[in-house]
């Protein structure tokens, strides 16, 4: 369903990735773990075309993404729900508008109509009497699930989580958490997730890659990434500082 | 030695260069989506109202002062010798030639133009851009443009005010404050006054809109480096504007008036 081949992508000399495979079945969950600035986002950028690689392929439901004009990426991006690490939130509109705001772009529906969806989508996410709040009233982990329900407002086939944990408490991360699992048994989506939560990654993968030097270096599931011998990855799951990974500007 | 040289030129103009054809490419690409449907309207109103009438005021009392001071320094000095008769039409072919858009587009710009450049360089830095592009919206159409087309219409508008108003206050000034003749200052301003000096002025403000609210979204649409880039943006766009209105004012004025 989704398939990332060979691909590279550096910016102003700085190669981030050196030759990405990736692959996706339909109804998946896969999650790529790596460091910070390791380029788990710019991979996640490049699965919806929002940024485009110096070398490789990138095909979606058997369309090669840079074989596409503006008006077929645009079709292929309304397969796609993405919730991003800051929300991105649309801050001079209201909650409900930014939950329908794909709707009210792509189909001709009254706004009545619209935003009894965005409750709807917003119950879903467990959000109750927020319609009408405008986003910077709302908390960080309020302002996720609005970017969730956002992201499944228009019935995706895929959904992409850019960091879903990041910057939450441990309970509303796993709320965060479980969310995720709900809409895929509800909505039987596929979902790429990136993250560097290990407990997080664990609990909503089927299929874990682990992204390092512009590479995956090891792809499996929950169980056989926390069984794996790999060093680099047992340093990284086991979140040492020791190891063949090397944290700049730490001495050791 | 040679490529040393050659180095240091190359480094020397390749941000400016960069910059240049973003600038030329966001330029194509707002003026593709001005033409092609679907039309973002109520972007474009929204727009107006933040160029166009929530400018007014400061624009209003720039015009009204503007108009006062020109009457009052060519009243002293034609008073030297004897043609304060004239001050009508120094007043009115100043203010629609030169200082009716050159003012009004500065005045514009530090308001508007610093807010498109922040506005649009906090939605770049929060991800805002990207998410709309994710949900399968241009974000030059759904952001540019409409800010693109309220600079054209609106500034000539603005500038529209400005003339009228600027010329109010130098009759204010001559007439009512220094005691000379309602007629004459009104026929100096109409007997000198040609259709020309109207349309040109008004021309200039169209082609300043257009060009201020480009930058200014270009600035904004490039922001990268966080609150502090948002920050280096908005500074950018103001300044970048002000020196384009400026130095192309002069060239558009030896072109029109030639």
């Amino acid at each position: 369903m989704i398939e990332l081949k060979d691909l590279y992508k550096s910016f102003n000399h700085n190669s981030v990735l050196r030759g990405v495979n990736l692959k996706v079945e339909k109804g998946e969950s896969v999650v790529v773990i790596g460091g910070s600035g390791s380029g788990k986002s710019v991979l996640l950028k490049h699965i919806i075309g929002l940024l485009k690689p110096d070398k490789g392929t990138v095909i979606v439901d058997s369309s090669d993404l840079s074989q596409l004009d503006e008006e077929g990426l645009n079709e292929i991006r309304k397969k796609f729900g993405m919730l991003f690490q800051s929300s991105a939130l649309f801050d001079s509109m209201m909650v409900w508008e930014n939950v329908g705001f794909g709707l009210k772009r792509h189909t001709h529906m009254p706004d009545q109509e619209i935003k009894e969806i965005a409750v709807e989508k917003l119950k879903m996410v467990g959000l109750v009497g927020v319609e009408d709040e405008m986003p910077s009233q709302l908390s960080g982990g309020m302002r996720k699930r609005v970017g969730l329900a956002r992201a499944i407002a228009m019935k995706p086939e895929i959904l992409l989580y850019d960091e879903p944990t990041t910057g939450l408490d441990p309970i509303m991360a796993d709320a965060i958490n479980d969310l995720i699992i709900k809409m895929r048994e509800e909505l039987d989506v596929t979902s790429v997730t990136i993250t560097h939560d290990m407990k997080s990654a664990y609990k909503i993968a089927d299929t874990i890659a682990m992204l390092y030097n512009g590479v995956i270096i090891s792809t499996g599931s929950s169980e056989e990434i926390q069984n794996s011998a790999d060093p680099v990855v047992r340093q990284f799951i086991e979140g040492r500082a020791e190891g063949p990974i090397i944290v700049e500007g730490i001495n050791r | 030695m040679l490529i040393k040289f050659i180095e240091f030129i190359g480094a020397v103009i390749e941000k400016p260069l960069l910059g240049l054809g973003r600038i030329i490419l966001l330029l194509g690409a707002t003026l593709k989506g001005t033409v092609r449907p679907p039309f973002e309207f109520r972007n474009l109103v929204n727009q107006m109202l933040q160029i166009g009438v929530n400018s007014l005021p400061v624009v209003l009392v720039t015009a009204v002062f503007t108009g006062m001071v020109l009457a009052l320094q060519s009243y002293t000095g034609f008073k030297r010798f004897g043609a304060e008769g004239l001050v009508g039409s120094v007043v009115a072919l100043s203010m629609t030639r030169e200082l009716g858009p050159v003012l009004t587009a500065l005045i514009v710009t530090g308001r508007a133009g610093a807010a498109m450049a922040a506005e649009l360089g906090t939605m770049r830095v929060t991800e805002q851009i990207d998410a709309l592009e994710t949900l399968a919206t241009n974000p030059v159409k759904f952001l540019v443009v409409p800010r693109f087309l309220s600079g054209m219409i609106m500034l000539p508008a603005l500038t529209a005010v400005t003339d009228i108003i600027g010329i109010l206050g130098g009759y204010f000034v001559t007439v009512i404050l220094l005691g000379s003749s309602s007629k004459t200052y009104l026929r100096a301003t109409w007997d000198y006054l040609e259709i020309q000096d109207i349309y040109s002025g008004l021309l200039k403000a169209c082609f300043f809109g257009a060009a201020f609210a480009l930058i200014s979204c270009y600035k904004g649409f490039y922001t990268s480096g966080g609150a502090e880039g948002v920050g280096r943006a908005t500074t950018g766009a103001v300044v970048f504007s002000s020196m384009t209105i400026l130095i192309s004012d002069y060239f558009l004025s030896a072109w029109l008036f030639k």
